[in-house]
C-alpha cells in the first residue's frame, strides 16, 4: 500500500491552509475532495462562478482565490472528484474516485471537511420545493441559479441574512424573510457584546446585511413560532405564526428555503471513535481537540468547522495551525523553529473566534424547532417520525443505537446526516437525560456506498 | 424458597435465564458494563439456525427451535422471526460430499431435519444462485429474527416479571459470602444466593476470578449490508467450506457475514472491521452471485463474541464453586439457542437436572488449560 | 422554481444536453445534475421506497441524499455530485434498485 505522509480531508478554507502549511515545510500533501473544483462550500465555484460582479457574491467571498491559487502548488497533489469512503483507526484512508476504488495509507490526517445544515424538521420539509439556504447560495454561485419567483426564506442565522442580501444585489424577488430567533435571544447575547466587539468587522457585517435588508423593504417578519410547507406532491404555502399569537398566515411559493444553522459534520470523527463534547452553546456534537487541533486519535487532526463551528477565516487560521501540528507530527520541523508564527496564529484565531459566543447565542435554535411535534418526520430517508423516536424512548431506548432495531431511523442511505442531532436531542429529552449520555448513532465506513465489487478492488491495495 | 439471583450480562443468554427465574418467583438482577445487547445478542446476523450445528448442540437447537415457532407466545413479541429455510450450497464436488455426509451423520443421530437438495431444486428455490453450484443441504423452518429487537421481548418480559436490570455497570469484584456471593459494581454492591456468568467476551475473567481459567478468545465477526435491492432471495443462504451467511430482509436490504472474523481492539474492548476481512466475504458471494458485484455497502459493523477453542460453549455448574453457573461462549451462533440456555440455567441454578444433556459443554473440559484473554 | 442569471459579463457557458426520462434537457457545462434538473423545472426526481412520496434536492452538498437519480442504467446515484455530459440518460429512481 503507499503511503502518503499527510492526507487532507476537503479543499475548503481550513483544507487549502493546512496543504499550505505543511508543503512550507517540506511534506507532501495530498488533498482529497469529494467535490470536482476547490473551495469547500463557502468559496464554492470560485473559480468558474457565472458570478462574476464581486458586489453580488461580496468580498468574504472573493478572498477565497488566495487560498485557492495556492493549491496549484506542485507539493500538493489535488484530487478532486475524489470521496473518501473508509479511514481507520490505523490511518487507512479508502479514496472512491470515479469507479476506482482503492486504499493507502497516512502517517498524518487532517480532517477539514467542514459543517453541514443544522436539520430544520417542520411538517412539510420533505416536499419538493423545500431546499435549504445553503442550496440556495450553492445553485447562486455554481451556476448562477436563482428563484424564478418570490422565494420565501426561513429560520436564523447570519448565512440567512447573507443569503437574502446575495439575493437582493442580484435582483431576486425575497417574498418574505420568516425569522424564526426570539427576542429574548437579543438580550441572552448582549452580555457576550464584549467578545463580539473584538470581532467588530464581523459585528458591523452582521448589523449592515440587516440595514440593507431593512433599506430594500424586504418582509421581514420577526419572532415566527410555528411553520409548515405545505402543498400535494410538491411545495405549495408557506404558513406561520408569530409570538402568542394563535393566528396563521400564508404565503403562496413555489420555494421554501430552510436555515437555522450550521454544524459540524462528524461522521468521520464519529467512526473513528474520536471522543465528542456535545457544545450546549452551539447545540452540536464536537470532536475534542487538543491546542494542536490533535483528535485523541493519534495522527488524526481536524481543522475548521468540522472540529465546531468557527466561520471561514477562523477556519483557515485553524488549517494552518493543523498544517503545522502535522509538520511538527512528523519531524520535519520543531516547535522552536516556528514559535513566533503559531503565536501569531493563536493570536488571529482567538480575535477571530471571540464573536463566536455572542453569535451562537443570538443564533441558537430555539428547543421547539430542534424537538418537532409527534407527526414531523425526522428521520427523512426512512420516513419515520418524531412520534415514533419518543415511543422508542418509552420502550426503554436510552440511545440512537437501541432504536435502530425498531425503527429503520439512521439506517438509510444519508446515514443519520440528517437525522442524528434531531433524534439524539429528541431521546435525550423524552429520557430527561442529557444529550451527552444520550450519545449519538454508532457510525462505521462505509461514509458513502460503496459497491462489492469496489471493495474488493480496494482490498488488493493492502497486499500491493 | 425465592432466591437472590446476579446474572452478570445482559445479553440474550442473561435475558433468557432472567426470564425463566424470574418466571419461577426469583428476585433477579441483571448486571451489564454497556446496554443488553450491545456488543453480541443485538448486533449479530439474527440468523435462527438448526442447520449445520455441532452435534452436542442439535438437542437443544430443536427444542429452542420449537420456542421460536411460537416466539410471540413465549415473549410477546416474534422478534421479527421468518422461517424462509436456510440452505447450505455447495460450490463443488468436494462440498457436495461434505454435505452428504454431514447429512448422513445427523441422520445417524436421529435427527432429520437437514437434507440434501439436487441441483435442480436448488435452482428452484434460489433462482438468483450462480449454476455452478452443484447442490446444497437444506433445513425447512429455518430462518432468521432481529436481534436487538429479540434481546428487548426478552429483556422487557423478565422486567415485567420483576427482574432488575443495572446497566451501564461494570462487576469489578467478586466475593464468597457464606454459600453465595457479594457482587461490587461500581458504587453498587448485590448479594446473591446465586451467580450467573453471562457475560460473554468478558466472562472469562469472572472465570479466572472463580479459579477456573478457560481458553476464552474475544473475536470480532463482521457484517456488511446493502442498500434496498428489488426482491430476489427467499432462503438464508451458507456456504460448505467458506463463510458465509446471506439473505435478503423483507424491505429488500441484503445481510452479508457469516463469521469472518475483523479485529478487537483490546485497549477500547471494543470490535473492529477489516477491509481484508470484508473483501475475502465479498469473494465468496461474488462466486455465488456474481451480480452483487454492483451491489452498495451502505454499512459494516462488527460484534465482539466469547469463542471457544471446541466453538461449543460452556453451559453449566461452575467446577470450582457453588451455586454458580456458566452460559457464555457460544462462538458467534449462541443467538439460535438462546431461549432455552435459560432454562438450563434455571434448572441448573435450582439444582434440578436439565432437560437436555450438556455434558459435553461443561467447563471442566478445559482443566488445566490456560487462561482467558 | 429556478431561472438562470445572465450577468452581462458572465463568460458563454457551454451547453450541455442530456435526457430525463428520456426528455429533452438543455443544461450548462458545469452543472451538477440535480442543478440542472431544477433549472429545467424538474421539482420531483425521485420517489421515496419507503411510501412512494415525491422528493427532491434539498441540500445540494452530498449530505442529503434526496437527489438520487439512475444515471446511464447506475441506480443511487447523487445528483448534486455529478456533472452533466452530453448525452447522459437520467431517469427519476424509484423504490428499490433491479440487480442481475
Amino acid at each position: 500500500m503507499t503511503t502518503h505522509d499527510l492526507v487532507i480531508l476537503g479543499s475548503g478554507p481550513a483544507g487549502m491552509a493546512a496543504a499550505a502549511a505543511a508543503v512550507a515545510h517540506g511534506i507532501t500533501a495530498v488533498v482529497v475532495d469529494e467535490q470536482p473544483a476547490p473551495g469547500g462550500q463557502i468559496y464554492r465555484s470560485i473559480e468558474t462562478t457565472p458570478i462574476k460582479e464581486r458586489r453580488i457574491l461580496g468580498n468574504d467571498y472573493w478572498c477565497g482565490e488566495e487560498l485557492v491559487d495556492g493549491l496549484d502548488d506542485p507539493r500538493i497533489d489535488y484530487r478532486p472528484g475524489t470521496t473518501l469512503w473508509q479511514l481507520t483507526r490505523q490511518l487507512e484512508v479508502g479514496l472512491l474516485q470515479g469507479d476506482q476504488a482503492s486504499m493507502v495509507r497516512a502517517r498524518h490526517v487532517i480532517l477539514a471537511h467542514g459543517a453541514m445544515e443544522r436539520p430544520f424538521p417542520v411538517p412539510g420539509w420533505t416536499l419538493p420545493g423545500v431546499m435549504t439556504a445553503g442550496s440556495g447560495q450553492i445553485m447562486l454561485k455554481s451556476g448562477g441559479l436563482v428563484p424564478s419567483a418570490p422565494v420565501v426564506l426561513a429560520g436564523c442565522g447570519p448565512l440567512l441574512l447573507l443569503l437574502a442580501v446575495q439575493y437582493l444585489r442580484a435582483g431576486v424577488p425575497i417574498a418574505a424573510l420568516l425569522d424564526t430567533s426570539s427576542p429574548g435571544q437579543y438580550r441572552d447575547a448582549l452580555p457576550l457584546m464584549p467578545g463580539a466587539l473584538r470581532n467588530i468587522r464581523t459585528l458591523l457585517k452582521g448589523v449592515g446585511l440587516l440595514a440593507e435588508l431593512r433599506r430594500a423593504g424586504v418582509k421581514h417578519v420577526r419572532h415566527v413560532t410555528a411553520l409548515e410547507a405545505e402543498g400535494e406532491n410538491r411545495l405549495e404555502r408557506v404558513r406561520w405564526r408569530c409570538g402568542n399569537d394563535p393566528e396563521w398566515h400564508s404565503l403562496t411559493t413555489p420555494l421554501l428555503l430552510l436555515h437555522q444553522g450550521v454544524v459540524p459534520n462528524t461522521q468521520v470523527t464519529r467512526a473513528l471513535d474520536c471522543t465528542h463534547d456535545w457544545d450546549e452553546r452551539q447545540l452540536s456534537w464536537r470532536p475534542r481537540t487538543d491546542t494542536w487541533l490533535a483528535t485523541d486519535v493519534e495522527g488524526v487532526s481536524v481543522a475548521g468547522d468540522a472540529g465546531g463551528i468557527v466561520g471561514a477565516k477562523a477556519s483557515a487560521f485553524q488549517g494552518r495551525l493543523a498544517g503545522l501540528g502535522a509538520a511538527i507530527a512528523l519531524g520535519r520541523v520543531n516547535e522552536d523553529q516556528i514559535r513566533a508564527e503559531v503565536k501569531r496564529l493563536r493570536r488571529e484565531l482567538k480575535r477571530e473566534t471571540a464573536i463566536r459566543p455572542f453569535l451562537d447565542t443570538l443564533y441558537q435554535p430555539a428547543a421547539q424547532w430542534r424537538l418537532p411535534e409527534d407527526n414531523t418526520v425526522v428521520c427523512r430517508c426512512e420516513e419515520v417520525t418524531a412520534g415514533e423516536v419518543r415511543n422508542m424512548a418509552k420502550q426503554g431506548c436510552r440511545g440512537p443505537n437501541q432504536t435502530k432495531s425498531f425503527t429503520r431511523c439512521g439506517m438509510g442511505p444519508c446515514q443519520g446526516r440528517m437525522c442524528g442531532l434531531t433524534v439524539s436531542e429528541l431521546l435525550a429529552d423524552a429520557n430527561g437525560q442529557s444529550v451527552s449520555e444520550t450519545g449519538y448513532y454508532r457510525l462505521r465506513p462505509p461514509f458513502k456506498p460503496i459497491t462489492l465489487g469496489q471493495l474488493a478492488t480496494a482490498a488488493e491495495d493492502i497486499s500491493r | 424458597m425465592s432466591a437472590r439471583i446476579v446474572i452478570v450480562g445482559a445479553g440474550l443468554h442473561g435475558c433468557s435465564a432472567a426470564v425463566h427465574l424470574s418466571a419461577q418467583g426469583h428476585r433477579v438482577t441483571v448486571i451489564d458494563k454497556d446496554y443488553a445487547g450491545r456488543h453480541a445478542s443485538g448486533v449479530n446476523a439474527g440468523g435462527v439456525r438448526r442447520l449445520g450445528r455441532h452435534p452436542a448442540e442439535i438437542p437443544l437447537a430443536m427444542a429452542a427451535w420449537e420456542r421460536w415457532q411460537r416466539m410471540a407466545e413465549v415473549v410477546g413479541d416474534d422478534c421479527g422471526f421468518r422461517p424462509v429455510g436456510q440452505i447450505m450450497v455447495a460450490e463443488n464436488s468436494a462440498d457436495l460430499e461434505t454435505l452428504a455426509e454431514r447429512e448422513r451423520q445427523v441422520r445417524s443421530l436421529g435427527f432429520n431435519h437437514e437434507y440434501l437438495i439436487t441441483r435442480d431444486e436448488l435452482r428452484k428455490r434460489v433462482p438468483a444462485l450462480s449454476p455452478h453450484s452443484p447442490g446444497g443441504l437444506a433445513c425447512d423452518g429455518d430462518g432468521y429474527a432481529n436481534p436487538y429487537r429479540t434481546v428487548t421481548a426478552w429483556r422487557r418480559l423478565a422486567q415485567r416479571q420483576g427482574a432488575s436490570f443495572f446497566e451501564g455497570v461494570t462487576v469489578t469484584d467478586l466475593e464468597a459470602c457464606g454459600s453465595g456471593w457479594k457482587v461490587q459494581a461500581g458504587t453498587h454492591r448485590f448479594t446473591a444466593d446465586i451467580l450467573i456468568n453471562c457475560a460473554g467476551a468478558w466472562a472469562g475473567t469472572f472465570c479466572q476470578w472463580l479459579g477456573e481459567p478457560v481458553p476464552l478468545a474475544a473475536e470480532a465477526p463482521m457484517l456488511m449490508i446493502t442498500e434496498r435491492m428489488k426482491p430476489f432471495l427467499g432462503p438464508v443462504i451458507g456456504a460448505t467450506s467458506r463463510l458465509l451467511s446471506f439473505k435478503q430482509f423483507e424491505n429488500g436490504t441484503v445481510m452479508i457475514g457469516g463469521g469472518i472474523r475483523g479485529e478487537v481492539d483490546p485497549h477500547r474492548q471494543v470490535a473492529e472491521t477489516s477491509l481484508g476481512g470484508l473483501a475475502e466475504n465479498a469473494d465468496t458471494v461474488l462466486s455465488l452471485f456474481p451480480f452483487m458485484n454492483e451491489a452498495r455497502i451502505v454499512r459494516t459493523w462488527a460484534g465482539m463474541e466469547a469463542v471457544m477453542p471446541d466453538q461449543i460453549p460452556v453451559l453449566g455448574s461452575s467446577s470450582t464453586s457453588e451455586n454458580v453457573i456458566h452460559a457464555f461462549g457460544f462462538s458467534a451462533h449462541g443467538f439460535q439457542l438462546s431461549p432455552i440456555t435459560g432454562e438450563i440455567v434455571a434448572d441448573l441454578a435450582m439444582g434440578r437436572e436439565p432437560s437436555y444433556p450438556i455434558e459435553p459443554f461443561s467447563i471442566t473440559r478445559f482443566n488445566g488449560n490456560h487462561s482467558s484473554i | 422554481m429556478f431561472k438562470r442569471l445572465t450577468p452581462p459579463d458572465a463568460p458563454m457557458q457551454k451547453t450541455v444536453i442530456v435526457y430525463f426520462n428520456g426528455r429533452q434537457v438543455t443544461a450548462q457545462d458545469g452543472d451538477t445534475i440535480a442543478a440542472a434538473l431544477l433549472a429545467a423545472g424538474v421539482e420531483a426526481c425521485r420517489t421515496t421506497p419507503v411510501s412512494g412520496s415525491q422528493r427532491g434536492p434539498y441540500c445540494m452538498m452530498g449530505v442529503c441524499f434526496e437527489c438520487l437519480v439512475e444515471v446511464d442504467d447506475v441506480p443511487n446515484v447523487q445528483g448534486c455530485q455529478v456533472h452533466v455530459k452530453d448525452g447522459m440518460q437520467i431517469r427519476s429512481q424509484h423504490g428499490a434498485r433491479r440487480l442481475g
